[in-house]
C-alpha cells in the first residue's frame, strides 16, 4: 500500500520537493522556535553587561583568526570541567555573542573563563610567541597583532549594527565608541573615566600590551580575553552542583567535595 | 566548450559576465579600503578573463546537429576536472594543517597561513570544493541518464558550475585575508552567501526543468537524493547565514542569531550539512554508479524508500547532539540524542541496500578496484553512521566531545565514505564521458585504492587513540581528588598521534594525485570506444537502471 502510494509520489517532481520540505522542516521548527519563546532558555540576570568597543574589536580579531578551531568557550556541566575551568557556562553569558564561539574542539584549553586568570603581560608574551611561556604549546604565534593598529573610528558602525540586532547599546555608547576605545587602553585619562561610567566600574582599563601611546590589535584581543567569563557574576552566585558526573570516580570526587 | 553553444548562447554568456562584473564593480569601488574590495576586483578580473576567452570565439561555427537527441556532457567534464583540482588543493591544505599541529613552526609566522585561517580553507576545499563539484557534476550526469533527457539549458549549467566555484574561491581566499564569520562550515561572509543563493536557485531550477523533460514516468531513486540535497542545503544555508552587514562597503557582518539560539541554528546547519551535503548527495552517487558498475539492479526498492524518508525526516532533529552538557536546554539535547540513535535504521538500510546489491557479484569486487572503492565506501558509511549514533549518546559524548575522536569520526566519513564513493563514481564516469574503452591504467586505480584505504585507516586509528586518551586524561583524578593532568600534559600526549595523522593524510593525498594523473591520461591517451551506440546519445527505453521490483 505504502509502496503504491510512493509510486505515485515519485511521478511528480514538484510534489516530491514539497514532501521533502515538509519532512525536513519539522525537526528544526520543533527544536529552534521554542528557544525564542521559553523564558527559561536564557537566564535573566541584572548585572550582565555588553562588550566595550575595544572588547568587541578584540572579539572580531578572535573571529578573524578562527580561534574557534582549537578553543571552546563552553564549560560543560561535568565535574572535571568545572574543576578545571570554573563554574559551567550559562546561556546568559553568551547572550550578546554574534556569532557564538562555543566551539567544537579543544586542541587548546577552554577559554570561557580565561578572563583574569593570567596577567596582561602574560597574554602579550603568549600571543607574541606561545612557546616563550608554554614550551610544549603548538599554538601559532601572532606577532603582527602588536604591530597593527585598531581602526577605532570604525567601531561606532559596529555598535550600530549590534544595536539594530537588539544588543542594548545606548545611543551614547554608539556615539562615543571611538573615545571609549582609546579610553579603555589609556589608564587614568578622561576618556577612561568616561568609558567606565558607561560600561561599569568593573571594566578593566589597562595598557594591555604595555604601550599606552597606541591602540593595537593586541590591546583589543587581550581586553577581550580578559573579559571572558567576567560579563556577569551569575555563574558564581547561583551554580548548582554539576548536573551529571562524567564517571563513577568523578562522581565520588564530586560527592566528597560537597561533603567537605 | 564554446563550440557546443549557439551564437545567441555565447552572447548570453557575455551578457551574464558583464552583469556579474558590474555587480562586482558596485562592491569593489565603495569597498576599496576593505578586503571586500579585493574580492570585487578578483571577480571583475575572472569575468574579464572568461569574456576574453569567449569573445574571439563568438563567430565560430554553430553546432549543426540536433542537440535534443544527445546528452549535454561538456559542463560535466569541466566539473570533473574542477573536482580533482579541489581534491588536491583541499587535501594538501589538510596535510599542511595536520603537520602544523605537530610542528607549529610550519606556518612560518605568516598571518594567512596560521592554523585558524588555513583550517577552514581545508574544510571548505574538501567539502565544498571537492565534494560540491563532484555532486554537481555527477548530478548533471545522473539526471540526464536516468531521465533520458538532455539538460534543460546550455548557459545555466555553466553558470552553476563556474558560479559555484567562484563561491569556493571567494571563501578560500577570504580566509587568508581574515574574512570569516567563524561559524563552523559556514565561514564565508554575507556577500559570498548571497552569491551562493543565486547560484543554488539556478541549480535547483535547472534540475527540476531537466526532470520535467524526462521520458521515464518515475523519478529514479538517485534523483530523490539529489533533490533532497539541493532543496535542504538551500534552506540550511539561508537560515544559518542570516546576518546584518556592518556596511555594504565592508565584508564584516553580525549574525542575527545570538548565543544559545545561534548554537542551535549553527549545529542544526552543521549536522545537516553532513546529512544533506555529505550523505544524501553521495548516496545519490551510490544509487546510480554502484549498480551500474556491478551491473546489478538495486537490491530493494522498499529499503530505498525507507532509508530516503528516514534520513530526510530524522537527520534534521539530530544537530543538538553537538551540544550535550552545554547551556542548551536539556530537552533539546535529549531530542537530538534520541533521533541520532534512530538514524541508525535508515542509515543501515542504505548501507545494507548497497551491499546486498552485490549479492552474486562479489567476485567483481575482488577484480575491479573501481567497484571496490564503492563497496568499501558503503562499508565505511555503515561503520561511521554507527559510530555517529554511538557518539551522540550523552554518556559517550561526555568523553568524545572536544577531542580528536570527533575529528577521527568525521574523517572516517569524509575519507572512507565521501571520498571513496566519489573516486569510484569518477572512475566509472570518466571513460563513459570521454568515450574511452576503460581508464588509462587499472594498476593505478589499484595503487590509489590501497593508498586511500591505508591512509584512512592510519588517520582514523590515530585519532581514536588520541581522542580517547585525551578525553580520559582530562577526567582523571588523583587519590586526593584533584585533577591528575594539566591541559598541557594532555597536549604533549597527543604529539605522536598528530604525526601519525599527518602521514595518513599524506598517503590519501598521494592517492588523489595518482587518481588525477590517471584521469588526465585517460582523457589524453585513452583508447577510444569503437563506434557503436554512443554513451552520449539518449538511451532507448529500458536502458535506465531501475529499482528492483
Amino acid at each position: 500500500m505504502a509502496e503504491f502510494f510512493h509510486r505515485k509520489v515519485e511521478r511528480n517532481a514538484i510534489g516530491f520537493v514539497l514532501l521533502i520540505i515538509a519532512a525536513a522542516s519539522v525537526g528544526g521548527i520543533v527544536e529552534i522556535a521554542p528557544l525564542f519563546t521559553i523564558d527559561e532558555t536564557v537566564e535573566t540576570v541584572p548585572d550582565m553587561r555588553v562588550y566595550t568597543p575595544l572588547e568587541l574589536a578584540g572579539r572580531n580579531i578572535y573571529i578573524r583568526e578562527g580561534c574557534y578551531a582549537c578553543h571552546s568557550q563552553m564549560i560543560r556541566t561535568l565535574a572535571d570541567e568545572v574543576d578545571r575551568y570554573g563554574p559551567y557556562s550559562l546561556a546568559v553569558e553568551s547572550q550578546y555573542d554574534r556569532p557564538m564561539q562555543w566551539g567544537s574542539k579543544r586542541t587548546g584549553p577552554d577559554l570561557a573563563r580565561i578572563g583574569g586568570k593570567y596577567s596582561d603581560v602574560w597574554h602579550a608574551m603568549h600571543m607574541n610567541n606561545p612557546r616563550d611561556v608554554v614550551p610544549e604549546s603548538n599554538m601559532p604565534a601572532y606577532p603582527w597583532l602588536a604591530r597593527t593598529q585598531v581602526d577605532a573610528s570604525s567601531l561606532s558602525a559596529h555598535l550600530t549594527a549590534q544595536q539594530a540586532l537588539g544588543v542594548p547599546y545606548t545611543d551614547e555608547m554608539v556615539a562615543d565608541a571611538t573615545r571609549d576605545t582609546l579610553g579603555q587602553a589609556t589608564p587614568d585619562s578622561d576618556n577612561a573615566y568616561a568609558m567606565a561610567e558607561r560600561y561599569g566600574e568593573d571594566t578593566q582599563i589597562s595598557a594591555f600590551d604595555g604601550v599606552t601611546t597606541s591602540v593595537t590589535e593586541l590591546d583589543a584581543l587581550i581586553a577581550y580575553l580578559q573579559v571572558l567569563g567576567q560579563l556577569t557574576d551569575a555563574a558564581y552566585i547561583d551554580t548548582a552542583a554539576p548536573e551529571l558526573p562524567s564517571d563513577p570516580a568523578a562522581a565520588g570526587a564530586a560527592v566528597d567535595q560537597a561533603e567537605e | 566548450m564554446v563550440a557546443g553553444l549557439t551564437r545567441a548562447e555565447r552572447q548570453s554568456c557575455l551578457f551574464l559576465l558583464t552583469l556579474v562584473g558590474l555587480g562586482a564593480l558596485l562592491v569593489a569601488v565603495p569597498g576599496r579600503w576593505d578586503p571586500i574590495g579585493v574580492h570585487g576586483l578578483l571577480v571583475i578580473l575572472l569575468c574579464a578573463a572568461t569574456a576574453a576567452y569567449i569573445l574571439p570565439r563568438l563567430d565560430l561555427p554553430e553546432p549543426v546537429e540536433d542537440r535534443s537527441l544527445s546528452y549535454y556532457d561538456d559542463p560535466i567534464k569541466a566539473g570533473i576536472a574542477l573536482t580533482m583540482i579541489w581534491a588536491i588543493f583541499g587535501m594538501f591544505v589538510g596535510v599542511w594543517v595536520a603537520a602544523q599541529l605537530a610542528w607549529p613552526a610550519l606556518n612560518f609566522d605568516m598571518a594567512w597561513s596560521s592554523f585558524g585561517r588555513l583550517r577552514p580553507a581545508h574544510t571548505t576545499g574538501v567539502i565544498f570544493g571537492f565534494g560540491g563539484n563532484a555532486l554537481i557534476a555527477t548530478s548533471f550526469h545522473v539526471v540526464q541518464r536516468t531521465s533520458r533527457a538532455r539538460l534543460a539549458g546550455h548557459v545555466s549549467p555553466w553558470f552553476v558550475i563556474f558560479g559555484y566555484n567562484l563561491f569556493c574561491i571567494m571563501a578560500v581566499t577570504g580566509y587568508g585575508m581574515g574574512i570569516t564569520q567563524s561559524k563552523e562550515y559556514a565561514e564565508p561572509e554575507w556577500y559570498a552567501d548571497i552569491w551562493l543563493v543565486i547560484v543554488w536557485v539556478t541549480y535547483f531550477v535547472l534540475f527540476l526543468r531537466t526532470l520535467a523533460r524526462r521520458k521515464e514516468p518515475h523519478i529514479y531513486v538517485a534523483n530523490w537524493y539529489y533533490l533532497a540535497f539541493i532543496v535542504v542545503v538551500a534552506i540550511l544555508h539561508i537560515v544559518n547565514n542570516l546576518a546584518l552587514p556592518v556596511s555594504l562597503a565592508g565584508a564584516k557582518s553580525y549574525t542575527i542569531w545570538p548565543g544559545v539560539q545561534d548554537a542551535m541554528v549553527q549545529w542544526w546547519y552543521g549536522h545537516n550539512a553532513v546529512a544533506f551535503f555529505l550523505t544524501a548527495g553521495f548516496l545519490a552517487m551510490m544509487y546510480y554508479y554502484l549498480p551500474k558498475r556491478a551491473n546489478r539492479p538495486i537490491f530493494s526498492y522498499r529499503l530505498s524508500i525507507l532509508s530516503f524518508w528516514g534520513i530526510t525526516f530524522f537527520y534534521m532533529w539530530a544537530g543538538s547532539h553537538h551540544l550535550h552538557y552545554t547551556a542548551l536546554p536539556h530537552w533539546v539535547q535529549t531530542l537530538g540524542m534520541t533521533f541520532s540513535v534512530m538514524l541508525l535504521v535508515p542509515s543501515w538500510a542504505s548501507a545494507g541496500n548497497a551491499l546486498m546489491t552485490l549479492r552474486g557479484a562479489w567476485h567483481k569486487v575482488r577484480d575491479d578496484a573501481t567497484l571496490r572503492f564503492m563497496v568499501v565506501a558503503a562499508i565505511f558509511y555503515g561503520l561511521s553512521t554507527f559510530e555517529g549514533s554511538f557518539m551522540a549518546v550523552r554518556a559517550v559524548n561526555s568523553l568524545s566531545h572536544y577531542t580528536d575522536w570527533t575529528v577521527g569520526h568525521v574523517h572516517a566519513g569524509a575519507l572512507g565514505w565521501v571520498a571513496l564513493i566519489t573516486f569510484g563514481s569518477i572512475y566509472t564516469l570518466v571513460p563513459a564521458l570521454w568515450k574511452r574503452e576503460r581508464m588509462y591504467s587499472n594498476g593505478l586505480i589499484e595503487v590509489h585504492f590501497w593508498l586511500a584505504l591505508t591512509g584512512t585507516l592510519i588517520y582514523v586509528f590515530a585519532m581514536w587513540n588520541s581522542g580517547i586518551i585525551q578525553g580520559l586524561m582530562w577526567r582523571t583524578y588523583t587519590e586526593s581528588d584533584t585533577l591528575a593532568y594539566s591541559f598541557v600534559d594532555t597536549l604533549v600526549a597527543m604529539y605522536p598521534y598528530y604525526i601519525a595523522r599527518t602521514i595518513g593524510g599524506l598517503l590519501f593525498l598521494i592517492g588523489a594525485i595518482v587518481g588525477s594523473y590517471n584521469i588526465w591520461m585517460t582523457v589524453r591517451r585513452g583508447i577510444p570506444v569503437q563506434e557503436k551506440l554512443g554513451e552520449g546519445e539518449l538511451a532507448p527505453a529500458g536502458a535506465v537502471p531501475s529499482p528492483a521490483e
